[in-house]
């Protein structure tokens, strides 16, 4: 019995396989970098920038999964169980920060905050303080802050759903068995509620390990600008591998940390979910609690998003042809990524329904393992990979036709491709599973009985109930590609910048107000994904 | 005195009006059980009770404590009132035991743990100690969420429709089981239901409900087969009416014969045309009868088979018999009937 039309048991069994090497060999290949031996900036690296490298890195996972704890949880507390003015806007506008990249937050702030910005010169005029008075805003606690408000949402999005699904029961059970409000919030939603913020917290975590604009823009030394300066500053490929190495051992802390958090006990009690506020606020409360939470939108998202559209107003005339081919780039290269990672998402989500042997069920667990892996770590990862593939076949050459070859992969687009699908695989796996889980064995059957075989079968039944999961899958695919920074600055082939290589030459120059015509684009495109999570949760 | 007094409370749920100087009353050791359709405003009672819910006017008190007035809320925690939720609520994070403990978190370690045992004996799953609540069936889960409601000794108990989530063998055998268990804590509870079996079964008194008022307030007995008005007579149990002309004596003519109510006597003057209630049990299918029908409809319930007739002046009626009768549609037969109470209201107005 085949459940799935068209092709044969085989293809499914040897596709699963395939696509979970495809994320392995890259981070086998990345350890191996510690097989050989070790070269001379390794050396220097580690005696001197070693040692602040795995401070920072610790710095931002406490100080990042901290500050989004607190604020994407009280700000879920607050839109889902208490009633106030503005609840129902706050509900969905908390989640608009979502679209902005953390790079493009950077340079705004520290465009509107440095000694030359708009806020420190309005100090000096208001207190009459000299020209030469300024603060300091390249600091750690600056790059935390932008962090905590880009990512904060991951938290503040799954501990909603959370709080929601708990229905309000489960808080008056606890007022009656003699709870307050608080001790009922500590003791009864909060625990139920924490596979969900372990869950958001790790992904905000992963977000800031992986980042590499932000930090750049701020000067912040992590393992992504050290992998960065690594590879472009010394050109040495190896001590890059190491660093992406020592990079992963923390992301796979966080996985674990996330995977962990999920006990016997069982969290989701989805037997009610009335839509209904328990807490009333009222006066002083209420003020308060519609001020913070327009507080963390106005910082988030109001603020940086006025910035750049009078940034990018001012420099209007910067839009010319150039624009054009960079914008092309740009889509041309996420739909490619879209395309491919679909498709990967498909043969995915179709085996583990055609064959549950555990190896299916394990590559498809490896397969959708890449969303925790740093763009640069990748980047490097598959360097070397394809590297290797290409000197293999220039060997081939030279011995078929004795003359020399020119590398084949290496600074292609298909070494591009690669990345983002090993990348983004889970992104297009989520939305594919989902919609793959509506057509349930009597659905086909029902089908096939009403007379539906081979074509017919796909193209009446299983393309239209499919479509919505596919496009869904493309278009995140499509987004996150066209904001994704360090691996396409790494791995770009010549002459294929795109917006986000744009942002960060011109930011990285300290051009902040040239850069924000090429991210408004950006953050218009990153909208698309917030007003898909929207509608779905009105639905 | 009565240990719960609700008296004359208005409330407004969801922005519309469910209950309009709404009364009850429960004296302590009692399981009252309020029973009526969804929408009458039964679970407004308990959440007001509860003090989840404010009311506009008249007065909540326990144990003659006044809970709530208008502008004035005794805080939900505060109340020495527990609560059994329709979809239990049990904490998911927490064990049974836990889950039991957690109203008494205040006292010392060794009274909570005495305390879990001796529930977990009463409701018989001293084994299920250190299980998660998904880990249990619906039943369980239900004796669980009521271990855990009695666990800090409330002056009252509220069950919200308790059973509704169980199958009918398991919902009925639930009942009586938390009877018991009620009755031998002593405990006072009302209890929220649309099945009538379901209130029958656990209340000493019942409260039939319609439209956020109460129609009846009697034991189970009485609101079957003595329902003070034509509403109750319709909610409770099936039954048809038929067209009565009083006479002299507690006598009726009907198209059935003449028929005699020994038990009540009518004020209303002789002639006046009656409805009378026949429920299924009043009819029996018996070959001697004198009353000829058709059948028309037959429903076959294992035990016994609920017959629908039709007389030939096409008045239909209710038969239930045993199963081991088996007639066919349009079938003739004969009927007589049993009518050991009569139950009768002045014919309605035409509508």
């Amino acid at each position: 019995m085949t459940l799935v039309p068209g092709f044969s048991g085989r293809f499914w069994y040897w596709g699963s396989r395939l696509l979970a090497a495809a994320i392995l060999v890259p981070l086998v290949v990345i350890f191996g970098a510690w097989l050989a031996p070790t070269t001379e900036v390794w050396g220097h690296l580690a005696a001197t920038v070693l040692p602040t490298l795995i401070g920072n890195t610790l710095l931002l996972i406490v100080g990042v999964a901290i500050g989004t704890l607190i604020l994407g949880v009280s700000l879920a507390w607050l839109v889902s169980t208490c009633e106030f003015p503005g609840r129902r806007w706050f509900d969905w506008a908390l989640m608009l920060p979502f679209a902005l990249p953390t790079y493009v937050m950077a340079f705004v702030f520290l465009g509107l905050l440095d000694f030359q910005g708009p806020v420190q010169g309005l100090i000096r005029q208001v207190f009459g303080l000299p020209e030469s008075w300024s603060v300091e805003v390249r600091h750690s606690a600056g790059v935390l802050a932008i962090m905590v408000l880009v990512l904060y949402p991951y938290v503040y999005l799954l501990a909603r759903v959370a709080f929601l699904k708990q229905g309000r029961t489960a808080l008056e059970a606890a007022h009656t068995l003699g709870m307050t409000s608080w001790q009922s919030f500590f003791r009864v939603a909060l625990p139920m509620a924490r596979p969900a913020i372990i869950g958001g917290v790790s992904l905000a975590v992963m977000e800031a390990l992986a980042d590499f604009g932000a930090v750049a823009v701020f000067n912040y030394d992590t393992f992504t600008t050290a992998i960065y300066k690594s590879w472009f500053g010394f050109f040495d490929l190896n001590a890059a591998s190491q660093l992406a190495s020592l990079l992963l051992m923390f992301v796979f802390v966080v996985l674990y940390l996330e995977r962990s958090g999920r006990s016997r006990a069982r969290f989701d009690d989805a037997s009610s979910s009335l839509d209904s506020r328990t807490y009333r606020l009222r006066g002083l409360r209420a003020a308060t609690a519609s001020a913070y939470c327009g507080l963390v939108l106005l910082l988030a998202f109001v603020i940086p998003m006025v910035q750049l559209l009078l940034w990018a107003h001012r420099w209007i005339d910067d839009l010319d042809f150039a624009y054009l081919s960079l914008l092309g780039n740009t889509l041309t290269l996420g739909a490619m990524a879209a395309v491919a990672t679909t498709a990967g998402g498909l043969v995915l989500a179709y085996a583990l329904r055609r064959d549950t042997s555990w190896l299916t069920r394990a590559s498809v667990r490896i397969g959708t393992l890449g969303y925790a892996i740093p763009g640069s770590v990748l980047a490097v990862a598959v360097m070397w990979s394809l590297s290797w593939v290409d000197h293999r076949v220039a060997e081939v050459w030279l011995w078929l036709t004795g003359t020399e070859a020119t590398w084949v992969f290496v600074g292609g687009v298909f070494s591009l491709i690669l990345a983002y699908f090993a990348r983004f695989l889970a992104l297009a796996f989520n939305p594919i599973d989902s919609a793959l889980e509506q057509v349930r064995p009597s659905i086909r059957e029902a089908a096939q009985s009403l007379g539906f075989t081979g074509m017919a079968l796909v193209g009446k039944i299983y393309v239209p109930i499919l479509r919505p999961g596919l496009l869904t899958a493309a278009l995140l695919v499509l987004v996150d590609v066209m904001k994704e920074m360090p691996a396409t600055l790494l791995l770009r082939p010549f002459g294929w910048d795109t917006l986000a290589v744009r942002i960060y030459g011109l930011s990285s120059e300290g051009l902040w107000e040239r850069a924000a015509l090429p991210s408004v684009a950006l953050v218009a495109v990153g909208l698309i994904p917030v007003f898909l999570l929207v509608a779905r949760g009105r639905r | 005195m009565a240990l719960l007094e609700v008296e004359k409370i208005s409330c407004i749920y969801e922005d519309r009006p469910a209950l309009i100087d709404y009364s009850l009353e429960v004296v302590q050791g009692e399981i009252a059980a309020l029973l009526g359709p969804s929408g009458c405003g039964k679970t407004t009672i308990l959440r007001a009770i509860l003090g989840f819910e404010p009311i506009l006017r008249g007065e909540i008190r326990i144990a003659g404590e006044v809970m709530s007035r208008p502008g004035f809320s005794v805080l939900p925690e505060r109340r020495p009132v527990g609560m059994v939720f329709q979809d239990r609520a049990l904490f998911p994070h927490l064990t049974v035991a836990q889950n039991i403990a957690i109203g008494i978190r205040r006292e010392p370690k060794t009274d909570q743990d005495r305390t879990v045992h001796r529930l977990l004996e009463i409701i018989g799953l001293e084994n299920c100690f250190s299980r998660y609540p998904h880990e249990l069936s619906g039943g369980q889960q239900e004796r669980v969420a009521l271990a855990r409601a009695l666990a800090p000794q409330p002056r009252l108990l509220l069950l919200d429709e308790p059973f509704a989530s169980l199958d009918i063998d398991l919902r009925e055998r639930l009942s009586f089981e938390v009877r018991d268990i009620l009755k031998e804590a002593g405990s006072t509870a009302v209890v929220v239901t649309h099945y009538q079996d379901e209130a029958f079964a656990m209340g000493d008194q019942v409260g039939v409900m319609k439209d956020g008022a109460i129609l009846q307030w009697d034991t189970p007995f009485n609101i079957y087969h003595r329902p003070a008005s034509r509403q109750v007579a319709s909610l409770v149990g099936r039954g048809v009416f038929i067209e009565g002309i009083l006479r002299e004596g507690g006598t009726f003519d009907t198209e059935l014969g003449r028929v005699r109510d020994d038990h009540n006597t009518y004020s209303h003057p002789s002639g006046t045309r009656m409805d009378i209630l026949l429920r299924p049990d009043d009819v029996l299918i018996d070959a001697e009868g004198e009353i000829s029908a058709t059948v028309i409809e037959k429903a076959f319930k294992g035990d016994d088979t609920l017959y629908t007739l039709q007389l030939e002046s096409g008045t239909q009626l209710l038969a239930l018999a045993s199963s081991h009768k088996d007639l066919e549609i349009n079938e003739e037969t004969r009927l007589s009937l049993d009518l050991e109470h009569l139950v009768a209201f002045p014919k309605a107005p035409k509508e």
